[in-house]
């Protein structure tokens, strides 16, 4: 299986019967992933898209057997809606959701470190297009045919610019085993360090595609933990070189607050880690084609 | 979002943070009457700006008399302050706050912010106030004193002593300290701020711990459920245009270069900036369309961008997910016929839809210049960028001229 789903893999939507909620469901049901339905407090017992809703999400795992899901509630109750999947046993929660408040991300992180860790969810997001191991399963918003299935793992806070990354790929005959979108936001689910964890216990994934951007410690992180514990080389692209200082670039995480948060900086300390760097965005692709071709 | 010092003041001391004695002031004859209701023959009036470094610029003056008051309102009220933090277009002072003057025995410096590596609020001290925590952080780490918060407990006493006494602070003065600190975290807690920062915290001669300055900043994505801090936004202290978009739900944010971008998503758009940078050129501007980019909201962003007087080519690069280029390509088309554009446009469409999208362009008939990667569309903006610089690029006939004939 590729880390996080597979094409079994059972998912359930949160913010099931909303519009966007409906629209990204049916997409991925498109797709090939097996949604198995999805929660709408007070509408439980109803169908939709052909498939059940429920009022509790430990209904869904109950009856449905729900392993993974994808939440499209609105800011001020998502960080409800994914501690409400943690304590039903989810194991794999991706928040789609942008505009969740920083402190209510800090309670969802100290709530989900309460459990022991083989029975800890993993969250990634918020404000993040999704994961996606091509041909197999979509757990996202992103355009699932510009990704080709094939060794190379992505991670990354941006959607559109994850994008950009895997079609330059798909032109080069370059495939993905999975892409993970991390989010935008200062505090999230999971870091690159800890996708970076899973690419390299994962034996479909040969190199590991990191695209990070300014602010925050996490693209230094996981390039120290890549130098310390992985065989995979790794690849980066860092965005935001020509950002200025103190000023937010779109992304709620992404400004540059405190020394080693620029774009310059993150991109040299990357480089004294063995990480190899993508000189420019749109040579993303070819400098994982280097790469590869010398595995 | 930030506020004004008297705000966070005014905030902080609902919270039990002891303050010296102030008023508002937007004249000289404000300042004066508050000058008389806090009494005393010392008073400090204080430019109102969103920026810190205000001393350093001028902003910040002692008075000793009420006409020294006078002058010193009549000097700042609609002056524009310049500091290392607004930039060199500075930031208007439209209000003032008069404070009575503090005998200072001490300054201290103290804070509470978000940590991202450690996703807590962690409380920053330290004995050596006055200055900027950024200097002191080079300058002398080991002065700066770091206790991280537990969010589900919150802070304990036993913390805020700690902090109390790596502050150098006496011991009779310890539980006032405590009482600060345990406010000051109760108001970030409470109100969604992301950061509170007190500096200088200072003793006074008479023993007491008051903020002598305060500066608070508010989590965005909180302010739906804080109605009273929202109301405190002051809108002549930010960008006027980054102000017009996020009222049109749009991301932007402005800058020195002339290449004016539209772009969706956050990290395409700043990827696209790097990439013009790399190709020669300079960025005017940062904008994120967003998702679901309708013809009426393309035609809202081309606006914005082309607001901007300095921008001398333009570049439009949308990565189609949820989007579809087909309909991106008919905002562009109904943006370009609706607006003189005066400059050339570069237009890169990828992913869902990218043929119609494409073939729309085409068939406009347009002098629109397109692109099929990130690097072409970037080194195309910035060589259309310098034709105008040369004078060499002729803008369409304007419509008014066109129905003229």
């Amino acid at each position: 299986m590729a880390i996080f789903i597979d094409k079994s893999t059972r998912i359930i939507v949160q913010g099931f019967t909303g519009k966007i909620g409906t629209f990204h469901a049916q997409d991925m049901i498109n797709y090939g992933s097996n949604v198995v339905g999805g929660i709408t407090p007070g509408k439980g017992g109803q169908k939709h898209l052909d498939r059940p809703v429920f009022n509790t999400v430990k209904e869904a795992v109950e009856q449905a057997g729900a392993e993974a899901s994808i939440v499209f509630v609105p800011p001020a109750y998502a960080a409800d809606s994914i501690m409400e999947a943690a304590e039903a046993g989810i194991k794999y929660c991706v928040a789609i959701t942008d505009g969740i408040p920083t402190q209510d991300m800090m309670k969802v992180k100290i709530f989900l470190s309460r459990f022991p860790k083989e029975k800890r969810m993993v969250l990634t997001g918020p404000n993040c297009a999704g994961t996606i191991s091509p041909g197999k399963s979509m757990l996202g918003i992103m355009p699932g045919h510009i990704y080709m299935p094939g060794n190379v793992g992505i991670v990354g806070r941006s959607g559109t610019l994850g994008y950009e990354a895997a079609d330059q790929m798909k032109r080069l005959g370059i495939g993905v085993s999975t892409s993970v979108g991390i989010g935008g936001d200062p505090i999230n689910g999971s870091s690159h360090r800890d996708i970076f964890e899973r690419f390299e216990q994962d034996p479909e994934t040969k190199v590991v595609m990191m695209i990070g951007e300014i602010g925050g410690p996490q693209e230094v992180e996981a390039g120290q933990f890549a130098k310390e514990n992985m065989s995979k080389p790794v690849v980066a692209y860092i965005a935001g070189l020509t950002a200025p200082k103190g000023r937010r670039m779109g992304h709620a995480g992404a400004i540059i607050s405190a020394s080693g948060e620029s774009a310059a900086e993150k991109v040299e300390m990357l480089q004294q880690f063995g990480v190899t760097i993508a000189p420019t965005p749109a040579a993303m692709g070819e400098t994982v084609a280097k790469v590869l071709a010398k595995l | 979002m930030d506020i004004h010092e008297y705000q966070a003041k005014q905030l902080l001391s609902e919270y039990g943070v002891k303050i010296a004695d102030g008023g508002l002031a937007y004249s000289p004859e404000d300042a004066v009457q508050r000058a008389r209701e806090i009494g005393g023959h010392v008073w400090v009036v204080k430019a109102q700006i969103h920026s810190g470094a205000r001393g350093k610029a001028g902003g910040i003056k002692v008075c000793k008399t009420h006409e020294e008051v006078s002058d010193a309102a009549n000097a700042l009220l609609g002056k524009r302050l310049v500091t290392h933090q607004t930039g060199p277009a500075g930031k208007q002072c439209l209000r003032l706050y008069v404070e009575a003057g503090t005998d200072i025995a001490k300054e201290l410096y103290f804070s509470l912010l978000i940590d991202r590596a450690h996703e807590k609020i962690v409380m920053v001290g330290s004995a050596q106030g006055g200055m900027e925590i950024e200097e002191l952080a080079e300058t002398n780490p080991d002065a700066i004193k770091k206790i991280h918060i537990e969010p589900a407990v919150g802070l304990q006493d036993f913390q805020a002593r700690e902090m109390a006494f790596a502050l150098g602070l006496d011991a009779d003065q310890v539980p006032h300290a405590v009482k600060l600190i345990q406010g000051c975290y109760r108001a970030m807690r409470d109100l969604d701020a992301n950061m509170v920062e007190i500096n200088p915290l200072v003793v006074t001669g008479h023993g007491d711990i008051i903020a002598l300055d305060a500066k608070m900043g508010f989590d965005d994505n909180a302010l739906f459920r804080r109605q009273k801090i929202s109301e405190l936004r002051d809108k002549t202290q930010e960008d006027p245009r980054e102000m017009a978009a996020a009222d049109r739900g749009l991301s932007y944010v402005g800058l020195d270069g002339d290449i004016g971008c539209m772009i969706n998503g956050a990290g395409l758009a700043m990827a696209t900036m790097d990439m013009i940078k790399l190709a020669g050129g300079e960025p005017a501007n940062f904008l994120d369309v967003g998702g679901g980019a309708s013809a009426e909201r393309t035609e809202k962003a081309f606006r914005m961008v082309l607001q901007d007087k300095n921008v001398k080519a333009m570049l439009v690069n949308i990565f189609a997910g949820i989007n579809r280029c087909d309909w991106i390509a008919e905002g562009v088309v109904q943006a370009v016929k609706n607006i003189d554009m005066k400059v050339p446009l570069v237009v890169r469409l990828s992913g869902t839809n990218v043929e119609l999208g494409r073939k729309i362009i085409e068939d406009s008939g347009l002098p629109i210049i397109t692109a099929d990667t990130l690097a072409e569309a970037a080194e195309k903006a910035v060589a259309a960028r310098n034709e105008v610089v040369a004078g060499r690029y002729q803008p369409p006939a304007s419509r008014d001229t066109v129905t003229s004939l």
